[in-house]
Parts: C-alpha cells; sequence; structure tokens
C-alpha cells in the first residue's frame, strides 16, 4: 500500500476490492502511531474510525461507493466535532466536547470520509509556525529541527508524511497556504463565503475559511466540491451557484486547456532569495504550456501586515470573549470574585501569542484609537482589494511565492512576533481581499520544499485547480516525500 | 507613539498578568503598534472602510424558530452548572 497515493487513487483500490476500508483505516492508523513523535495529532479517534469505516466497506459492496467512501481523513482541532474534543490547540478548551458537527464535519461525514482524528495547530489558529499549540510544536517532516508552518501545520505535516491521505485546515492570513509550502504538499483556500464557517471556532470572522490540503490539485478539487455550497447556519456563506464545483468530484478534475493570461506581481518577487529561481521556472513551465505571463503592480502589498493584524487582532479580541470560564472549557481554581474568576481563567487558559494578540485588538477597538487602527485598516483593506480586482482586467491568475523562503529552525523567531508576522506577507494580501489561493510545491532549495501560490479572481477557484492540475501534470514535485518510519 | 497602558488593557480584555508577563507584553505590544504605525503614513482619503471581503450584506433568513433547546446537552462542556444554571462565585453578599 503506498502511504502517499492520493485519494483517488486510494478510491480505485477499495472499489477494485484490493483493500477494504478497514485495512486502509488500519494501515494509516499505524503510520500516526509510529510517528507519534512529529506530534501531528491532537487526538487519534481509532474506534469511530474503524465503525466508520466496516459502515463504509458496506456502502462499497452494495456498490454505492462515492468519491470519498471509506478514505481516512482528519480535521484541523478547530473545527467542531461530536462526541470527540475539540481543543483549538487551546488549555481552555482542553476536555471541551462539542454538542454538534461543523457542517464541514457532517458534510465530509456524509460522503463517506472516514475521520481517523484532529490535527495540531497553533492556539485558536494564531501562528505561522505551530510552536503556540498546548499540544506542543509540530516537527516538519523533511527536518526535524524545522517547523512545520502553521496554523494547520499538524494537517500539512501530518499529509506530507503520509499518515493522512487528506486533511482540513483553515485560513485567516495563510494558515493552509503557509504550512502547504513549508511541507511541500498542496493546500487551497477558497473564496470567502465559499465553505461554511458554521462549527469552525471563529478566530477573525471576516477573514477565516475553511480549506483543505492534499497530495495534488484533483484531491483538493474532490474534497472542496464536497464540503462547499450555501449553508443556512452561517449566516457568511455564499449563495453563488457553480455548477462545476459542484459536479467536479464525481467528473474529476482536467488541467486547464485555454492558454491564461497570469501576472506575476513586481512587489512579491522584488527581495526573494532562494525561490525566485523555481518560480521563474515554474512561471515559464506554464508558459510553454501556453499560457501568458505579465508582469503587473499590486503597490499597496506594504500595507497588507500592518493592516491584517489590526483587523485580526480586533475581530479576535471579540471572538475570544466568550471564554470566560463560565459556559465551556477552563475555569481556574478557587476563584475568589467573578473577575477573579473571568481575568484568571483566561489567564491560565489562553497562550502568550493568543494573550498578545487580544490586548492588541483591544487596543486597537479602544477609545479614542479605533478611527486610527481599525478604520484605517479597513480602508487599506479596500486599497489592496481594489489593486487585485485592477489586476485581475489585465490577467486571470496571479502568480507569487508562497513564502519568504524555507521552512525556519524551531525557536528562531519566537522571541519577536514582528519578525514572526513578515512571515505572512505573501498570504495576507489575498486573505484581506477574501481572494481564493492555492500553494504547490515547485521545487527544493537545500533540500526543502518550496511552494508557488495562485491567486484568482473571487470564485475562480476553476481555473486555480485546473491550472494547478497542468502544472502537476508536467512537473512531479508533488510526489516527492520525506523519509519517515 | 502614545504610551500604552498595559493595565487598562488587561482590565478591558479581562486578562491578569503577572510581572514578568506585564513587561513582556509592554515590549511586545510597543513593536507590533510601532509595525502597525506604518499605515499612517499610507493615504486613504475618499477611500470606504471594507468591512466584507465581497461587500456583500448580511444574509437575512425567515423569521421562524430554528434554534433547537437542549440545554442539558449544551451544559456538559461547562465547567459548573446546577438545576440548568451557570455557577459562579457569588456576586451580591
Amino acid at each position: 500500500m503506498n502511504e502517499f497515493a492520493s485519494i483517488g487513487e486510494l478510491a480505485r483500490g477499495l472499489r477494485r476490492g484490493d483493500y477494504s476500508s478497514v485495512e486502509l483505516v488500519r494501515h494509516y492508523l499505524a503510520r500516526i502511531q509510529n510517528n507519534a513523535s512529529l506530534n501531528t495529532f491532537i487526538s487519534v479517534t481509532e474506534d469511530e474510525a474503524l465503525i466508520a469505516a466496516a459502515k463504509a466497506d458496506q456502502t462499497l459492496q452494495r456498490g454505492k461507493a462515492g468519491p470519498l467512501t471509506g478514505i481516512p481523513l482528519a480535521h484541523k482541532d478547530i473545527f467542531c466535532t461530536q462526541g470527540i474534543a475539540t481543543t483549538c490547540g487551546s488549555r481552555i478548551l482542553e476536555n471541551w466536547i462539542a454538542p454538534y458537527d461543523a457542517t464541514v464535519v457532517a458534510r465530509l461525514a456524509s460522503a463517506g470520509a472516514v475521520l481517523l482524528g484532529k490535527t495540531n495547530m497553533d492556539e485558536f489558529a494564531m501562528g505561522s509556525s505551530n510552536e503556540n499549540s498546548y499540544f506542543g510544536a509540530v516537527l516538519n517532516p523533511w527536518d526535524n529541527s524545522r517547523v512545520p508552518g502553521g496554523s494547520s501545520g499538524g494537517s500539512a505535516a501530518a499529509v506530507a508524511a503520509g499518515l493522512i491521505p487528506i486533511a482540513t485546515g483553515t485560513d485567516t492570513g495563510g494558515s493552509i497556504r503557509q504550512p502547504a509550502a513549508f511541507c511541500g504538499v498542496s493546500g487551497i483556500k477558497p473564496t470567502y463565503g465559499r465553505v461554511s464557517r458554521y462549527g469552525m471556532a471563529a478566530f477573525a470572522s471576516s477573514l477565516d475559511q475553511a480549506g483543505v490540503i492534499g497530495h495534488d490539485a484533483q484531491d483538493l478539487a474532490v474534497v472542496l466540491s464536497l464540503m462547499s455550497g450555501l449553508d443556512p447556519r452561517d449566516s457568511t456563506s455564499s449563495d453563488h451557484v457553480d455548477s462545476w464545483l459542484e459536479s467536479v468530484a464525481e467528473s474529476g478534475l482536467q488541467p486547464i486547456d485555454e492558454g491564461l493570461s497570469i501576472g506575476l506581481p513586481g512587489e512579491y518577487f522584488k527581495d526573494l532569495g532562494e525561490g525566485a529561481t523555481l518560480l521563474e521556472a515554474a512561471a515559464k513551465e506554464l508558459e510553454s504550456a501556453g499560457c501568458r505571463l505579465t508582469e503587473i503592480s499590486l503597490p499597496h502589498t506594504d500595507a497588507a501586515i500592518p493592516a491584517y493584524y489590526i483587523i485580526a487582532g480586533a475581530e479576535a479580541s471579540t471572538n475570544l470573549s466568550r471564554y470566560d470560564g463560565v459556559h465551556f472549557g477552563y475555569r481556574c481554581e478557587n476563584p475568589k470574585s467573578l473577575q477573579d474568576l473571568y481575568q484568571r481563567s483566561r489567564s491560565e487558559g489562553f497562550g502568550t501569542e493568543v494573550k498578545r494578540r487580544i490586548l492588541t485588538g483591544t487596543y486597537a477597538l479602544s477609545v479614542g484609537y479605533f478611527d486610527a487602527y481599525y478604520l484605517k485598516a479597513q480602508k487599506l483593506r479596500r486599497l489592496i482589494q481594489q489593486d487585485f480586482l485592477a489586476a485581475f482586467e489585465q490577467v486571470d491568475l496571479i502568480i507569487a511565492p508562497t513564502t519568504p523562503g524555507v521552512a525556519f529552525h524551531t525557536g528562531d523567531l519566537t522571541g519577536d512576533p514582528v519578525a514572526m508576522y513578515q512571515q505572512d506577507i505573501f498570504t495576507i494580501p489575498a486573505s484581506l481581499a477574501g481572494l481564493p489561493a492555492l500553494s504547490l510545491p515547485c521545487g527544493f532549495s537545500n533540500g526543502l520544499p518550496i511552494g508557488m501560490q495562485l491567486i484568482g479572481a473571487h470564485f475562480s477557484e476553476r481555473q486555480l485547480l485546473e491550472t494547478s492540475a497542468l502544472y502537476q501534470q508536467r512537473t512531479d514535485w508533488h510526489q516527492h516525500h520525506p523519509e519517515v518510519a | 507613539m502614545a504610551n500604552i497602558d498595559i493595565n487598562h488593557l488587561c482590565r478591558l480584555a479581562q486578562l491578569a498578568l503577572n510581572d514578568a508577563e506585564h513587561e513582556a507584553v509592554r515590549g511586545d505590544l510597543e513593536r507590533i503598534i510601532a509595525m502597525v504605525d506604518q499605515m499612517q503614513a499610507m493615504n486613504t482619503d475618499h477611500v470606504e472602510p471594507l468591512a466584507h471581503p465581497l461587500d456583500a450584506n448580511q444574509r437575512l433568513r425567515r423569521d421562524e424558530v430554528t434554534e433547537v433547546v437542549d440545554r442539558e446537552r449544551y451544559q456538559l462542556g461547562a465547567p459548573a452548572t446546577q438545576d440548568g444554571l451557570y455557577l459562579v462565585p457569588r456576586v451580591v453578599e
């Protein structure tokens, strides 16, 4: 059994009867156990998985299997799972069990996917290295002394190490794309509103979007197809109708056959070191496949990080006010008063980075500072979005680096939050604009993977995924894997 | 840059920091605010703020009861409850 098989290959193996879903699940459970030192999972749901796999095997025997029936899957531990702990990587939710399933969880379960566990993450999705988890850092499977990226680092590292063929993630400022790049796998953040946020613990509600991490664009398309779409339970989920996306899980992803116009933003390439050559080679590959390359400009790129850390901090400080030591989760010992209960429960329950962001957001929203920070950031957000909208008048897609460099060493940036925040420079602008974007492996620098980011106009996931399929048809970077146990 | 009153922010955010955390947070926030203050040099005259990335309004639904009342199950995750109520330290003596 090839542990790096795509879910397409696994689905064919299941239908041919090469193995049962129960056998597949046992295989991946053993791999998770053998690679526990990578710390990619917060909880492993062996018993529930074997029951779900047996049920999937019955569906397969009746010839009623869909593209995900019996396929092992992991969810980032930010999605609510009924009866299974949902921690968000935080002490404050260490023992919290959700009373309901997130829409993403429910949809993928009803498509027959088998949940093997919940993946490790930066606490409340705040981080770019996975060092901010209460449950310990995740190790990068390519080099255990390096970070896997964050905040969906557990999902990315688990897929890269062949511990799970596909995993969900969430992306607020790059939390799917950056770890996908650092771990050498593919990851998509859809258009804001494409996937329901119901049951996905909120960090920054105007930015948070669920997506998928997997081995190739085909796998991303299948899972996105089955988890996306309007949800009456999320008032920000979009009613945009996309019959292509609805049917692609069944019909399969085809490489794009029209020559697209692709923009290369000068602002993203100016200080790029080791990755520039690889990205240029990737762009040339698409050019030789019939795409046209154009230099473009996104002049407000420098505004992205300041605007993002105000908006995300402000929304986080509001969203995280619900963790009060009363309604759910952790409560401090022997509170002396209600105030003491609130303050100590939150201070003992939240980690350093979460407190830092809550305080940044509180500052930005406090009396006298609102206009100078929050409103200013929202105006810059519009300018950043207008840059993209103008660019998409000119080109169909944008190619950009996903990260400034390869995965950094654990501990390198922990003492310097501003340096850590700069890591998100290339992923944050698309998040602020609500655009779909994905990261694909496009080469290696000193044995470590480099990611190429494709950014599209709102609801252009088809172009993004079909262009990715074209690239992955012509290259094999996505088929390189780390050596793991 | 304005002087950051960490105690005031902690009161607003319901956080209690010890002395070491207090000093560390002050240093971090000073650097973070200095970084975000780069915004102030950028011209945003006549620009409308963007609150929703698709500029969409909240979608309305029919005014029908859709929520399920299942207090017992929802309170299972609470640290202390009794008779359907959340328990907190005495507020009124």
